[in-house]
């Protein structure tokens, strides 16, 4: 064994969680004050590799090879040891924010435990120095006293209280898996700016996972790829993209800049022509070629009851959403992006009909379908469906394919015959890539992009005009959302489908919209063609969101600059 | 939190009202005249009807109901048919042995329990699990009138450290009354602690997959600590629904080993009140009852805020 000369030295590693191989003889290093970008799709090891580190593997884990942290051999460390290191030399930020810090303890006394733990001092102290850490992750005292308790605070306040308990105690290296997967790009940017300073303060040795090439792109001096188990590359982050001399690692740049191949729809050439007024909201309804538009809100609200302050008193109503107005063409796709918290998905809800506006008209080929009851809204159901962000979690584990894609059926008026119903599953499954012989399995038999398909054919059975889809492939790795996004864009050409997308992710919205409506506290603040707002985008809102949204291309000009 | 609190006791209030209510239409509808009872068969029916009027019997449904509940409110519970008592004395007298054996038995369900519950989860499936698992099976199949059984011929008979039965009284001292209802007290613990440790056990497995408890392990805090400083607390929730469940049950439902052990407690009372028609003594046990399960469902609902503050801002 050769001796340890950087911070973290890994060697050989191999790793077998119940006799199955998770990672094949990874080599992997870290120097003080280095940034080292992990990268790979999901089941790759990347998360196996930080928890191996860690010491905090599931029970059946076996790994061998070598893993030296600061002189000390971690896998032969002792339980006692490794609770030494953790926590103190190594700290952890994890993926998910909402549920990574315990609901029943309050934030101050979750970061002090770790100070109290390791360095023995008193609960003052410890509040003390819990304090300054949260003053320095960018939670002052005034707005965030040690008292509040985590759900009190939103998902970037609680990532930041992750990083105070992470950083607290000033670690050599800093492992943090998806910090920011799960926050919007503003979130992100302020997320990734205070890790870079944190690094910069403490001569901290970063190791970033992430799935997102762009990200780890702006954030590391050198990465690894990671791809079953099996580092395909690793080198100075520079060269490694530039050169990209590994096929996979040419395969993940280019599907994460994968821009569908789209026909030019009409409505697409005539949302490029017209630009014109001063208002930062360009109304297109005017021009529109069709004179009933498929789908038009008019100036809808939603409020929501303010916090109760006291037994007779509440805060005003809060303003979900807030006069919002706009139509869709039909065939027109159509993206709503903003930040978390900003009304998208309660807008959302309202147009699905799952959810009543305060006051304002959703209209629906022309019919209203506000204040409809159940049974009257069969036919707009039918024509309109929906997909979620979510490919795991939407489908009944129990049930076959045949049973989960016929579903929207009971919405027709006349009920197919088992033989008819059978046909229009097989005829929705070969729409979206999947065939006959997938009828008869179960959703776990399938990948999460193939799951997401699933649910695109179960929105498509009814033949529906408008498909309203939720972060449609933000939980899928980028080769497969590369796939999911072209299916997008095939459906919309060959039948006309109209599309309101609603995310943050900008990359989404550039490739398969024509238009981007932003939405900002509640209310749409921009509207125009898809490459004009999001090239020169005018308002506020819109400007901080494409400055946050990372950007593999910027991303890697910057770096060749800075390396060379 | 006060909106939370007084919510709560509104629907405490609510639901005491509603099964008064019950209760008083049941005894309604049951066949029986009370003054007929009270005068036996041969009064004649004037006799009757003059106490009937003097009982308020004939008064209106509406003022009979409000009568009853202002009496029972002002705890006059009337006299006892058949023991010729006021029901109050009664059931004063019952309520001092049941009270104090439910007390014991719940203490000692969860004095037992949350331990093996913590054990077992914090090494499921190793050995030690799979037999306090087994064991606590054994415990939720066994009927606890047979351990009362058991329990009297190991510690009664053989060991005689304890009476086999029969209750003092609190008036001849504080230890010969609770040595008498120690046994029954651990006959009527042992099943529900065996319910209680597989519901901690599930619950705190729960817990401990939740992304938090990684946080804390992340942290630098040894297992045990994580366990009892972060595991615990979120998995209460359910054990103290159970331990809710389980005090009503304790309260009310145990006349058979009040019966292996002749303790004179309330169980015992509303079964030969019920079987001797005494409608006075059952109704005022089943209202005090309802009454006592109700207060309980209201700590539970208030502990549920001590333990969870994401509760504390509801409504």
């Amino acid at each position: 064994m050769s001796p340890p000369k950087g911070l973290l030295q890994i060697e050989n590693l191999s790793l077998e969680i119940g006799g199955v191989p998770v990672l094949k003889d990874v080599d992997l290093a870290i120097e003080r004050g280095e940034v080292m970008g992990l990268v790979g799709e999901s089941g790759s090891g990347k998360s196996m590799t930080a928890l191996t580190i860690m010491q905090l593997l599931p029970h059946a884990a076996r790994a061998r090879g070598s893993v030296i942290f600061d002189g000390i051999d971690i896998l032969a460390a002792t339980e006692d040891q490794m609770c030494a290191l953790r926590g103190d030399d190594i700290g952890m930020v994890f993926q998910e924010p909402m549920t990574a810090l315990n609901p029943v303890k309050t934030i101050g006394g979750q970061v002090a435990e770790g100070i109290r733990w390791h360095t023995r001092v008193s609960r003052a102290e410890a509040e003390d120095r819990a304090r300054q850490i949260l003053d320095r992750v960018g939670l002052p005292e005034a707005k965030f006293p040690l008292s509040r308790y985590p759900h009190e605070l939103s998902g970037g306040q609680r990532q930041r209280v992750v990083i105070a308990i992470a950083c607290a105690l000033k670690p050599k290296l800093l492992i943090a898996d998806e910090p920011t997967t799960a926050l919007d790009v503003v979130l992100q940017a302020q997320i990734l700016d205070l890790l870079r300073d944190l690094v910069a303060e403490n001569r901290m040795g970063l190791l970033l996972i992430s799935h997102d090439l762009a990200v780890v792109t702006e954030m590391a001096d050198r990465i690894t790829i990671l791809r079953h188990g099996e580092v395909m590359e690793a080198g100075e982050t520079a060269r490694v993209l530039s050169e990209q001399e590994h096929p996979y690692t040419r395969q993940l740049a280019q599907a994460s800049m994968h821009v569908p191949r789209r026909k030019e729809t009409a409505i697409g050439r005539w949302a490029i022509g017209s630009r014109e007024g001063s208002d930062n909201v360009r109304l297109p309804t005017a021009d529109l070629p069709t004179a009933i538009p498929l789908l038009s809100v008019q100036s809808i609200s939603r409020l929501y009851p303010g916090r109760r302050t006291s037994l007779f008193r509440r805060d005003a109503p809060v303003h979900a959403v807030d006069d919002v107005s706009f139509t869709i063409a039909p065939g027109q796709s159509v993206a709503l992006v903003g930040r978390s918290g900003c009304g998208k998905s309660t807008l959302a809800r309202m147009i699905l009909a799952l959810d009543k506006p305060s006051s304002g008209e959703i209209r629906f080929r022309g019919e209203t379908i506000t204040g409809r009851s159940e049974a009257d809204l069969k036919p707009a159901r039918r024509d309109m469906q929906v997909v979620f962000q979510d490919p795991y979690g939407s489908f009944d584990p129990r049930q076959k394919v045949e049973k989960l894609v016929a579903e929207p059926l009971h919405l027709l008026e006349a009920q197919p015959s088992p033989a008819e119903r059978r046909d229009m599953v097989v005829h929705a499954l070969r729409e979206v890539g999947l065939s006959e012989t997938d009828l008869n399995k179960y959703p776990h038999e399938f990948s999460g992009g193939q799951r997401q398909r699933l649910s695109i054919a179960r929105a498509l059975i009814t033949r529906p005009r408008l498909i309203v889809a939720d972060e449609p492939v933000s939980a899928l790795d980028v080769s497969i959302r590369a796939q999911v996004l072209d299916l997008f864009a095939d459906l919309n050409d060959r039948l006309g489908v109209a599309y309101l997308f609603i995310t943050h992710d900008l990359t989404v919205a550039r490739a398969i919209t024509d238009e981007v409506m932003v939405m900002h506290d509640g209310r749409i603040v921009e509207r125009g063609p898809t490459p004009s707002v999001l090239d020169s985008p005018r308002s506020e809102a819109a400007q901080a969101l494409v400055a946050a949204a990372p950007d593999l291309h910027r991303a890697l000009a910057k770096k060749i600059r800075e390396q060379g | 939190m006060t909106a939370y609190l007084l919510k709560r006791i509104a629907i405490a209030i609510a639901t005491l009202v509603l099964a008064s209510l019950v209760v008083f239409a049941v005894l309604e509808i049951v066949p029986g005249d009370p003054a007929r009872l009270m005068l036996g068969m041969n009064a004649s029916a004037e006799q009757v009807e003059q106490l009937r009027t003097q009982m308020g019997l004939n008064d209106p449904l509406l003022l009979r109901y409000l009568h009853w509940a202002g009496d029972l409110l002002t705890l006059d519970l009337g006299r006892s048919l058949t023991y010729s008592v006021p029901v109050l004395d009664l059931v004063r007298e019952r309520v001092a042995v049941s009270l104090p054996l439910a007390l014991i038995a719940l203490a000692l369900s969860a004095v037992i329990a949350i331990p093996v519950g913590l054990y077992s989860a914090s090494r499921r499936g190793h050995a030690g699990d799979t037999l306090a698992m087994g064991a606590a099976q054994i415990g939720v199949a066994i009927p606890n009138f047979w351990f009362a059984l058991m329990l009297i011929y190991l510690f009664a008979v053989w060991l005689r450290l304890v009476p086999a039965g029969g209750f003092p009284g609190w008036g001849n001292g504080i230890w010969p009354a609770l040595k008498s209802l120690l046994l029954p007290a651990v006959a009527l613990a042992l099943p529900q602690a065996a319910i209680l440790a597989r519901v901690t056990r599930s619950a705190l497995i729960d817990v401990l997959n939740e992304d938090y408890i990684r946080t804390a392990r992340a942290k630098g805090l040894p297992y045990r600590a994580v366990l009892w400083q972060h595991a615990l607390r979120n998995a209460m929730i359910p054990v103290l629904t159970i331990l809710g469940l389980q005090f009503a049950f304790l309260l009310a439902g145990t006349i058979i080993i009040e019966n292996v052990f002749y303790l004179p407690g309330l169980g015992r009372l509303v079964f030969q009140a019920i079987t001797q028609r005494d409608l006075i003594v059952v109704e005022s046990v089943v209202m005090l009852l309802v009454a006592a399960v109700i207060a309980v469902n209201l700590i539970v609902d208030l502990s549920y805020a001590i333990v969870d503050p994401r509760l504390r801002g509801r409504e």
